[in-house]
């Protein structure tokens, strides 16, 4: 018989769960969902160091009544490339998949270069295009300049 | 060939051929550059130059370029006295220029400029150099050079002397000469190594890239010798700077054990880098370079604008 489970969060009717964040990423997680955003009702489960078989240790975060747009994917997939993100609706998982990321990312990140023109006030977001993947080094399409340290440089 | 419209940011843009389409053009536009035939396929064609950071030579040259084959020019040649000093983006003066010439050269202190400016502009863009990012058309001037001394750019030994980390000429240089198949030996001190992206690059590349710490073992074999200012700014004292200057100032008595066809070139102003002494030997390269900067644009200009390569 299977040991019966320990729900350490409570299920959610509608909204998103990302599971398998990197351990004590979760707040960063938080910040680009943008908590100040959600609807006054809504309730944001937060659960940090829980035990994985697949990681050792990870993060977990459940956001009600919210679905991340493409750029929050984006970001969350830059800080936390082993993420999984479950679209919760009506208590079902209703679509499950990694995060990815893509070849471009605009408007996620700033460029790390202070010269860089994209810092200097121009109507335009900043745009990086993915030098390497594992792991991951982002270059600027502007000044051309490699980034590997994302979490100083979110927007 | 595809470069008519074409915006010329990077010389990473460019591939082998059409950098080859160029120093054919370039080649062929000497005489015209040198007054000694005329050739007006520019005429009607307006350039503006915006020069949003001072560079008196990146800017005549592109001038007399222009007007040599019987075009002409529109400048902003101090930032100070243009609308830029009232706080106007770069996507604005870009726009409003793109409106009243046929292409747009442009020199600017940040990096990624001529980037932006092309997004925002519906005529070609030309990069004259975007703060410490690339700058192509010194670049081809630089290829150019070795190309006329030796009929080829594949092949050949290229020591790169002296400011290897700022130096942006350096880099867009490597990957040129990667392209084409020459050796690269990198002779700097510590501090001013090729960064590594840069030489990540280079190896993903497949060059053939190695570090010399002597210059006099770097020169043996070699057949071009190409000097990089070294900028007092970049060292924290004084002394540290005079000991590294030093050690890479080009003279004859540097020079007598390198080969006899050796080319020395630098992208000028050179700052006591190389002697004066050997300005009037065999090896000194760096005027005919900074010549050859006219008929290389000239090139570019005519392939951009007109499409026309002969």
């Amino acid at each position: 018989m299977a040991a019966p489970r320990e729900l350490k969060i409570t299920p959610i009717k509608n909204g998103t769960v990302i599971d398998h964040i990197g351990n004590g990423l979760s707040l960063e997680v938080l910040r680009i969902i943008g908590v100040g955003d959600l609807d006054k009702d809504s309730t944001v489960s937060v659960a940090l160091h829980v035990r994985s078989q697949k990681m050792g240790w990870k993060d977990i975060v459940k956001v009600e009544n919210m679905e991340l747009s493409p750029r929050k994917v984006n970001a969350i997939a830059l800080i936390a490339p082993t993420a999984t993100i479950s679209i919760i609706r009506d208590y079902k998982v209703r679509e499950k998949r990694p995060v990815d990321l893509p070849e471009h990312i605009v408007g996620v990140a700033r460029c790390p270069n202070p010269n860089c023109i994209t810092n200097r006030g121009e109507p335009v977001e900043s745009e990086f295009e993915v030098a390497r993947r594992r792991p991951v080094v982002l270059r600027c399409v502007y000044c051309e300049r490699q980034m590997d340290d994302f979490l100083a440089h979110l927007i | 060939m595809a470069l008519k419209g074409r915006d010329i940011i990077s010389i990473k843009d460019l591939s082998r051929e059409e950098i080859e389409e160029v120093l054919k053009v370039a080649h062929r536009m000497i005489p015209i550059a040198e007054g000694s035939k005329i050739d007006r396929r520019l005429d009607g064609v307006l350039l503006a130059l915006a020069f949003l950071e001072p560079s008196t030579r990146t800017r005549l040259s592109f001038d007399t370029a222009a007007q040599r084959l019987g075009g002409r020019t529109i400048t902003i040649a101090d930032p100070a006295t243009s609308s830029v000093a009232k706080g106007e983006t770069l996507s604005d003066t870009v726009r409003m220029l793109s409106g009243y010439a046929d292409a747009l050269v442009l020199r600017h202190p940040n990096e990624g400029a001529a980037r932006l400016a092309a997004q925002m502009s519906d005529k070609p863009v030309i990069n004259a150099g975007d703060g410490a990012g690339q700058h192509p058309t010194q670049t081809l001037t630089d290829l150019a050079t070795i190309q006329e001394a030796y009929g080829t750019l594949s092949g050949l030994r290229v020591v790169l002397l002296g400011d290897l980390k700022y130096g942006r000429t350096v880099h867009s240089l490597a990957h040129a000469l990667a392209l084409f198949g020459a050796e690269i030996i990198l002779v700097s001190p510590p501090s001013l190594k090729l960064p590594d992206e840069v030489t990540e690059h280079l190896d993903q590349m497949g060059a053939r890239v190695h570090e010399e710490e002597q210059l006099h073992r770097a020169l043996h074999d070699a057949d071009v010798l190409y000097v990089t200012r070294i900028q007092k700014e970049r060292f924290g004292d004084e002394t540290e700077y005079a000991k590294v200057a030093g050690s890479y100032r080009i003279d004859n008595a540097v020079l007598s054990g390198a080969k006899q066809r050796l080319i020395v070139m630098h992208p000028l102003p050179r700052l006591g880098e190389i002697a004066p002494e050997v300005d009037a030997g065999p090896h000194a390269a760096y005027f005919r370079q900074a010549f050859l900067g006219v008929p290389v644009r000239m090139g570019l200009l005519s392939l951009v604008l007109t499409g026309k390569g002969t």
